[in-house]
C-alpha cells in the first residue's frame, strides 16, 4: 500500500488534471438548480451548459499535452483521450445549439431544464469513458452515459414511439451491460487485476489461460460494441435513433459512438497488446492463440455491409441515417482491425469529419421536420426548390456520407484505406470500397426525392430563420474545407494517437 | 510564360468555369415574369461567355505550344506547368512524409483534349438554348462539370486528378436526373452507381501506389527506380501488378465505355438532355482513355505487353458489338435515333482501345486523334438529333423522312457529320481510323481485318440513317403548316443559335480532314516517346534494379 502522503500528492496531481470533467459535473449540478430556481425560463440551462462546455474547452486546453494516470491508474489524461474529448465536447455543443432551434422539444411546454442538464451529465460520462482504465471506471462511465441516454430517448413521452424507444434501448443496454460485467468478472478472476496496466502485465507473463481469456474478451467487446452498435449488437439502433428527438438521435451517432471507440480502442490496445516487442507490428502477438484481428475485421465487414444493404431499403430518414451510422462504425472498425498507429489516426480523423457530415445530416432533417413535420423519404420530394439553400448543404453531407471528393467524408475513408492497405489487408479494403458504391445508391434516394421529382410542382417556399442558418453554414463549410485542406487535422490526429501504455 | 495573378494559364482554364458558377449562383432568379426572363438570359450569356474565354484560352495554348517538348515521364517536357504545394507533413508515424502538390502541366496527349473539352463546352452551351426550366441550376452544374473535366486533363498529380475525376460525378447525376427524359432516374442513377464502382478500384490503386513510391506525383509512379523493394508493386510483371493494372483498367474501362461495361451508356445518352449528350459523348468518355494512356500505360508497361492481346480484344469486341448494336436499332425495339448514336460511340471507342493497344506509333496516334475527332463528329451528331427532337419532340426513326426537303442547311450539315463517322476519306474520322488500322494490323492482323468489319456495318447503319430520315417522303404529320393546336411539328431550318453551334464543328472535321498535321504535329514528340517508354525505356530502367 501506498502512504498516506504519497496518496494525497498523488490525489492533488489528480485533482489538477481532472479539472475539465469537474467543470462538466460543475455544470449540471448549476444546469439543475438554475432550472429549479428560474421555473419559467425554457432556454437558461441550456445557456448555462453552453457557457460549461465552453469553459470545459478553455480547460481542456490550458491542460496541455499530459500523459499520465490519475486517481490510482483509474483514468488516463494523454493525448488520445484529449482527442475524443475534443470530438465529444464540440458535438455536445452542437447539439445543445441544435436543441435551441427544435420545434419537437419545445412543444407541448416541456420542462427543457432536465433535458439539457441530462446533456451534461451524459458528456461527463463519455468524458470519463475517453480516459477510463480500470474496468470498474470503464463500467460506471458506460453507465452514466447510458442512463442519461435512456432517460434523453424517452424525452417526448408522450410520443409513443419514443417512450418505446427507450425502453427497448434500456432492455437491450442493460442486457449487454450484464454480458459485459460478467466478461469483466471472468478477466478479474483470470488475472487478479481491474486495472488494464495489471492485466496486460499478467497475460503477458502467461498467468492467463487463452480459452476464458477469450470468453471474457468477447464479452467485453460485446458490451462495448453494443454502444458503438456494431453488428450482431445492432438490434437497438434503428428503433432508438427512430424513436429519440433528432437531437438525441445526432448525439447518440456521434459522440457515443466516439466514446465506445475511445474505450475499444484502450481496452485492445492496454490490456492485449506486447508492448514491450520491439516491432510495432507483432502487437497482437500476446494473443497469438486467438486470431483477434480476424473476429474484428469480420465483425466490421458484417457491420457495414448489414448497415448498407438494409439502409438501401428504408424510407424514413432518421432510419436510414440510423443504418448508414451502423455502416460508418463498421467502416472505422477496420482501423481497429489494423490497430497501428496509422489505423488510430485514421479513425481519429474519420471522427472529426463524421462528426461534422453526420450532426449536419440530422441537423437538416430537424429544419426539415420543424416546417413539414414528417422524416418521411416521400415528403421530401420537390424539397429542393421548395428550400434550395438547405437541399443543397443536405447534399453536400450526403456526398461526404458517400465518401466522394472533393468533401470530408472522402479525406476520412481514404485514410481508413491507406491504413488498411498498409497493413496488407487489401480484402478488407475491397469490401469496404465496393459498401460506399452501395451506400451511394441510399444516400443518392434522398437526393432524388429532394431534386429529380417533384420539378414541375408548385413550390410553396419555406423560410428559416438567419440563426439556423448561420449554424448550418457552420457545419456545411468544415465539411467542405477539410475535403480540400485537411493538413492540420492530419497533423493534429496523428499528434494523438499516442495512449498511456503503462510503465 | 504568360501569367495572371501569379497563375498560369491552365490553372486559368480549369477553374474560369468554376468562377462562372460563383457568378450564377450570385445572380437571383428573379421575382416577376419579366425579371425572371432577364436573369434567365443573363445565365445563358454568363456561361456563353465563360466557356467562351476558356476557348480562347485553350486557342492561345495550342497557338504558344512547344512541339519540341516531350513530357510523359519527364518533368521538363511538360508545358505551361503550375505546381503549389497543397499538402505537406512530415515525419507522420507510417505515412512518414506526406507530399501531396497541387501540379498541372500538358504534353502531347493532354494538349488536344484540353483543346476539345473547351470546343465542346463552348457549342454545347450553345445548344443549351433548348433547355428552359431551372436555368441557374443548369448552368451552375454545366460550369462545375466543365471544370471538372478540365481539371482531369491537365491534373499531373494523381491524387489531384481523382479529385477531379470524382468532382464530375454529382453534376453530371443532376444534369441526367433533373433535365433529362421519361427514365432519367434511372439513368442518372445507373451512371453514377457504375462510374463511382470504378473509381474505387482506382482510389485503392491510387493508395497502393503512393505507398511505393510515397507522392503523388504521376511522374514519380512512372519510374520503376523510385518504387520501394517493400511495396507489393515493386518488381516487374508480378501478380499484384497485374491485379492493380487490372483494377485501374476496369475503372477507365467502364468510363470509356468498353463492351461489357458499356450498358450505361445507352440509357444515359437516351434520357440526358442534348447539350449534356454533347459533352458526355464528347469529353466524358475520353477520360476513360486519357487515363490508360496517362496512367495505366507508362505506370505498368509490363502488364500492358503481358496483356496487349486482351486488351486489343477487348477493343474489337467494342467496335463489332457496338455497331451490331446499332445496326439492330434499324431491327428492333423503338428504333430510337438517339441510342443508334449511343452504341456507335461505343464502337468507335473501341478503335481508340484498339489503336492504343497496339503499342506502335501510329496506332497510338491514331487512338490520339480518333479521340479528338470523335469528339467533334460525335459532338455534332448528337446535336443533330437534339435539333429534331426540339422540333418534333420525338426521337423514332420511323418518325422523319424527306428532310433533305424542307431542311436544307440542316441537311447539309448533318450529311457532314454522318459521312465523317463512316470514315469518309477527306473528313476527319478517316484519318484517325487509318492511322489505327496501320498501327494495329502491324501487330495484329487478324483482329484488325475482324476490326475492319466495324466500317462496313458502321456505313451501314449511318446511310440507313440518313436515307430514313433525310429523304423519301414526308410523313403525314410532317406535312402542311405548323400548327401547335392539331399538333402538326415544325420543320423550319436551323437557327441562328443551332448554326453557330454546328457549323465550327463541321469546319473542324473537315479541316482536319484534309490538313491532319495541325494535330498529329501537336503530339507527335509525345506519343513517340511514349511508345519508346513503354515498349523499352521502363523496362531499361526496372532492369537496372
Amino acid at each position: 500500500m501506498i502512504p498516506i502522503e504519497q496518496f494525497l500528492i498523488e490525489l492533488k496531481k489528480s485533482i489538477i488534471l481532472f479539472q475539465p470533467e469537474t467543470a462538466l459535473v460543475v455544470t449540471f449540478l448549476v444546469a439543475l438548480i438554475v432550472d429549479l430556481i428560474f421555473l419559467k425560463s425554457k432556454n437558461i440551462s441550456g445557456i448555462i451548459l453552453l457557457i460549461g462546455f465552453i469553459v470545459t474547452g478553455i480547460l481542456l486546453i490550458t491542460a496541455g499535452n499530459q500523459n499520465s494516470v490519475v486517481f490510482t491508474k483509474m483514468l488516463a489524461v494523454d493525448p488520445f483521450s484529449k482527442f475524443f474529448k475534443w470530438v465529444i465536447l464540440i458535438s455536445s455543443f452542437i447539439v445543445v445549439l441544435m436543441s435551441f432551434l427544435s420545434k419537437e422539444l419545445y412543444e407541448k411546454d416541456r420542462r427543457l431544464g432536465e433535458y439539457f442538464s441530462l446533456i451534461a451529465g451524459m458528456t461527463f460520462g463519455m468524458f470519463l469513458l475517453a480516459g477510463a482504465s480500470n474496468l470498474i471506471m470503464i463500467y460506471l462511465a458506460i453507465e452514466t452515459m447510458s442512463i442519461s441516454s435512456y432517460i434523453l430517448t424517452g424525452f417526448t413521452k408522450e410520443i409513443k414511439r419514443s417512450s418505446e424507444a427507450s425502453l427497448k434501448y434500456v432492455i437491450f443496454g442493460a442486457v449487454s451491460s450484464g454480458l459485459m460485467l460478467y466478461g469483466i468478472s471472468i478477466l478479474f478472476g483470470l488475472t487478479g487485476s481491474l486495472n488494464l496496466y495489471d492485466i496486460n502485465y499478467a497475460i503477458a507473463h502467461g498467468k492467463a489461460e487463452m480459452f476464458p481469456l477469450l470468453i471474457s474478451g468477447i464479452m467485453i467487446i460485446a458490451g462495448i460494441g453494443y454502444k458503438i452498435s456494431a453488428v450482431p449488437f445492432h438490434f437497438w439502433t434503428p428503433d432508438v435513433y427512430e424513436g429519440a428527438p433528432v437531437t438525441i438521435t445526432a448525439l447518440l451517432s456521434v459522440a457515443s459512438k466516439a466514446a465506445g471507440f475511445a474505450i475499444l480502442i484502450r481496452f485492445i490496445k492496454v490490456a492485449f497488446f506486447d508492448h514491450t516487442s520491439p516491432v510495432a507490428a507483432d502487437t497482437w502477438k500476446l494473443l497469438s492463440t486467438i486470431d483477434w484481428k480476424f473476429i474484428i475485421a469480420i465483425l466490421s465487414v458484417l457491420t457495414m455491409t448489414f448497415g448498407n444493404l438494409v439502409a438501401v431499403w428504408q424510407t424514413n430518414l432518421k432510419r436510414l441515417l440510423a443504418y448508414s451510422s451502423i455502416a460508418h462504425a463498421g467502416y472505422m472498425l477496420m482501423g481497429v482491425v489494423v490497430m497501428t498507429d496509422a489505423g488510430v489516426a485514421s479513425i481519429l480523423i474519420y471522427f472529426v469529419v463524421y462528426m461534422f457530415m453526420n450532426l449536419g445530416a440530422f441537423y437538416v432533417i430537424m429544419l426539415f421536420a420543424n416546417k413539414i413535420g414528417s422524416e418521411e423519404l416521400d415528403d421530401y420530394t420537390g424539397i429542393g426548390y421548395r428550400s434550395p439553400l438547405l437541399a443543397v448543404c443536405m447534399v453536400i453531407f450526403l456526398i461526404s456520407l458517400t465518401g466522394i471528393p472533393p468533401t470530408a467524408g472522402f479525406i476520412g475513408k481514404w485514410y481508413l484505406f491507406i491504413a488498411v492497405i498498409n497493413s496488407n489487408y487489401i480484402w478488407l479494403a475491397v469490401v469496404g470500397v465496393l459498401n460506399s458504391v452501395v451506400s451511394l445508391f441510399y444516400y443518392a434516394k434522398v437526393i432524388r426525392n429532394m431534386f429529380l421529382r417533384g420539378v414541375d410542382q408548385e413550390h410553396e417556399p419555406l423560410s428559416f430563420s438567419p440563426m439556423s442558418i448561420v449554424m448550418l453554414l457552420l457545419l456545411v463549410i468544415p465539411t467542405l474545407v477539410l475535403g480540400i485542406w485537411y493538413g492540420p487535422i492530419l497533423y493534429w490526429a496523428n499528434k494523438s494517437v499516442g495512449l498511456f501504455l503503462g510503465n | 510564360m504568360f501569367q495572371i495573378f501569379g497563375i498560369g494559364p491552365l490553372t486559368w482554364i480549369t477553374f474560369l468555369p468554376l468562377l462562372g458558377m460563383v457568378l450564377i449562383l450570385l445572380i437571383p432568379s428573379g421575382k416577376d415574369e419579366r425579371s425572371k426572363d432577364v436573369s434567365k438570359s443573363m445565365f445563358r450569356w454568363v456561361t456563353i461567355i465563360f466557356t467562351f474565354l476558356q476557348l480562347l484560352l485553350a486557342i492561345w495554348i495550342y497557338a504558344n505550344y512547344n512541339y519540341h517538348l516531350a513530357g510523359i515521364n519527364d518533368p521538363k517536357g511538360f508545358q505551361f506547368v503550375d505546381k503549389f504545394k497543397w499538402i505537406y507533413l512530415w515525419g507522420l508515424p507510417l505515412l512518414g512524409n506526406v507530399r501531396i502538390d497541387y501540379f498541372v502541366g500538358i504534353d502531347g496527349i493532354s494538349a488536344p483534349m484540353v483543346l476539345l473539352t473547351a470546343i465542346v463546352c463552348f457549342v454545347a452551351s450553345f445548344s443549351s438554348f433548348s433547355v428552359t426550366k431551372a436555368l441557374k441550376g443548369y448552368f451552375a452544374m454545366y460550369l462545375l462539370l466543365d471544370a471538372g473535366m478540365m481539371g482531369v486533363f491537365v491534373s499531373l498529380d494523381f491524387f489531384l486528378f481523382y479529385v477531379f475525376w470524382e468532382l464530375m460525378l454529382l453534376p453530371m447525376y443532376f444534369l441526367i436526373g433533373i433535365w433529362g427524359g421519361p427514365r432519367k432516374e434511372y439513368a442518372a442513377i445507373k451512371f453514377f452507381l457504375y462510374t463511382l464502382f470504378g473509381s474505387v478500384f482506382m482510389l485503392l490503386v491510387m493508395i497502393a501506389l503512393f505507398f511505393a513510391v510515397g507522392s503523388f506525383n504521376m511522374l514519380d509512379m512512372m519510374d520503376p527506380t523510385k518504387y520501394n523493394p517493400n511495396s507489393i508493386l515493386f518488381g516487374v510483371d508480378t501478380t499484384w501488378r497485374y491485379i492493380a493494372f487490372f483494377a485501374l483498367f476496369v475503372g477507365f474501362a467502364i468510363k470509356i465505355p468498353s463492351v461489357p461495361f458499356h450498358t450505361w451508356l445507352p440509357d444515359a445518352h437516351v434520357e440526358a438532355p442534348t447539350p449534356i449528350s454533347v459533352i458526355l459523348a464528347g469529353v466524358l468518355l475520353k477520360m476513360g482513355t486519357y487515363g490508360l494512356m496517362r496512367i495505366s500505360w507508362p505506370m505498368f508497361p509490363d502488364a500492358v505487353k503481358q496483356f496487349q492481346w486482351f486488351i486489343a480484344l477487348v477493343g474489337v469486341v467494342s467496335i463489332v458489338y457496338g455497331a451490331l448494336c446499332a445496326l439492330g436499332q434499324h431491327r428492333v425495339g423503338k428504333r430510337d435515333f438517339k441510342k443508334l448514336i449511343a452504341y456507335s460511340s461505343v464502337s468507335h471507342m473501341g478503335f481508340v482501345v484498339l489503336g492504343m493497344a497496339a503499342l506502335n506509333t501510329s496506332g497510338m496516334e491514331g487512338a490520339i486523334l480518333q479521340m479528338f475527332n470523335h469528339g467533334t463528329i460525335t459532338s455534332m451528331l448528337f446535336m443533330v438529333v437534339g435539333v429534331l427532337y426540339d422540333r418534333s419532340h420525338t426521337r423514332g426513326l420511323d418518325d422523319f423522312g424527306g428532310m433533305a426537303n424542307k431542311m436544307p442547311i440542316y441537311t447539309g450539315l448533318m450529311t457532314i457529320s454522318f459521312m465523317a463517322a463512316i470514315g469518309l476519306p477527306g473528313l476527319s474520322g478517316f484519318v484517325s481510323e487509318i492511322l489505327v488500322f496501320l498501327g494495329s494490323f502491324q501487330t495484329y492482323p487478324t483482329l484488325t481485318i475482324i476490326a475492319a468489319t466495324g466500317i462496313v456495318l458502321g456505313a451501314g447503319y449511318m446511310l440507313w440513317t440518313l436515307q430514313k430520315v433525310f429523304f423519301g417522303n414526308v410523313p403525314e404529320k410532317w406535312a402542311g403548316p405548323w400548327d401547335p393546336t392539331h399538333k402538326k411539328y415544325k420543320t423550319d431550318d436551323l437557327n441562328l443559335v443551332e448554326f453557330v453551334a454546328l457549323a465550327p464543328l463541321a469546319l473542324i472535321i473537315i479541316y482536319l480532314g484534309i490538313q491532319p498535321n495541325a494535330m498529329l504535329g501537336l503530339m507527335e514528340k509525345s506519343v513517340n516517346h511514349l511508345i519508346y517508354f513503354v515498349n523499352t525505356g521502363w523496362w531499361t530502367m526496372s532492369a537496372g534494379l
